[in-house]
C-alpha cells in the first residue's frame, strides 16, 4: 500500500480488494486448489485490465497481484489495489477490476475436494457483473454458438 | 497454413497441452475448433459445439470468427473461474 501511494500526495484514497480460497464450495470441503494460467497471456490480459481502468476512472496507480500454482485453503488469490484522489473512483475502479478478472484472464481453478478434483465453474453472474461496465464478458455465458465454414 | 494450437485447463487433460495443426487459407478459429472437433474421441468430446469453448489468437482473447494467419497461436480453454 505504502508502494502505491509513494511520493503523490495528490492520493487521497486507496481501495482494495482481496480474494481468498474458501473451505467450502458448492456442498464440498475445499482443502486446496490448483491456479492455471496461461502464460504469457495472462500478464498481457492483467496489462489491458489495468489500461482499461485507467481509461475509464480518475485513478493514479493500480497494483493487481494473482497467485498461481498451489493454494492451500484461506490463502489468499488475489489483490487489487487502486489509487486516487478520492474514494468514488477508487472504489468503482477496484470492482470493475474484479469484475473484469473473474471472467477475461486466463486463469482456471481445479479444487481439491473431499469427493475428489474438480475443476470450478464460471459463474454467470460474474459475466452480469461485467455487463454493468458495458463489457460483454461472453465467458460463462458463451456467445451463441455456429458452425464456420 | 501451420498454425499451433494450445489447450488448458480440463482440455489439455483430455488432448494434452499442444498440437501443431494444418489449417486452409482463410479459415476461421471457428472453423479450427470445428476440424480439431471432427476428429471424434477426445476432441469431439471437448471441443463439439455443446461445450463452452473459449479462444485466443496469438494470445489475445477471440472471437470465433477471427481468422488465422500463417504460424498463429491458439489456445482453446474453458470459460475462464480466474480472480
Amino acid at each position: 500500500m505504502a508502494a502505491l501511494r509513494a511520493g503523490d500526495g495528490g492520493v487521497g484514497a486507496v481501495a482494495t480488494f482481496i480474494g481468498t480460497v474458501r473451505d467450502r464450495s458448492d456442498g464440498r470441503a475445499v482443502a486446496a486448489m490448483e491456479l492455471e494460467h496461461y502464460p504469457g497471456m495472462t500478464e498481457a490480459a492483467i496489462e489491458a485490465m489495468i489500461d482499461q481502468a485507467f481509461a475509464r476512472f480518475e485513478i493514479r496507480a493500480v497494483r493487481v497481484i494473482h497467485r498461481i500454482g498451489k493454494l492451500e485453503a484461506r490463502e489468499q488469490i488475489v489483490m487489487v489495489a487502486v489509487a486516487s484522489a478520492h474514494r468514488g473512483q477508487a472504489f468503482q475502479a477496484c470492482e470493475f477490476l474484479m469484475d473484469y478478472l473473474k471472467t477475461s484472464a486466463p486463469f482456471w481453478k481445479k479444487e481439491a475436494t473431499d469427493a475428489g478434483a474438480r475443476w470450478v465453474d464460471a459463474r454467470v453472474a460474474d459475466d452480469a457483473a461485467l455487463a454493468r461496465w458495458g463489457i460483454e464478458a461472453g465467458n460463462a455465458a458463451a456467445p451463441p454458438a455456429a458452425p464456420h465454414g | 497454413m501451420k498454425v499451433e494450437v494450445r489447450y488448458f485447463a480440463s482440455l489439455r487433460e483430455a488432448l494434452g497441452g499442444a498440437e501443431a495443426v494444418e489449417v486452409g487459407e482463410g479459415a476461421s478459429v471457428g472453423a479450427l475448433r470445428d476440424a480439431l472437433a471432427a476428429r471424434g474421441g477426445p476432441h469431439a468430446e471437448v471441443l463439439g459445439r455443446h461445450k463452452a469453448v473459449r479462444s485466443a489468437r496469438n494470445r489475445v482473447l477471440c472471437a470465433e470468427s477471427v481468422l488465422l494467419g500463417e504460424g498463429d497461436e491458439v489456445g482453446f480453454f474453458p470459460p475462464v473461474t480466474g480472480g
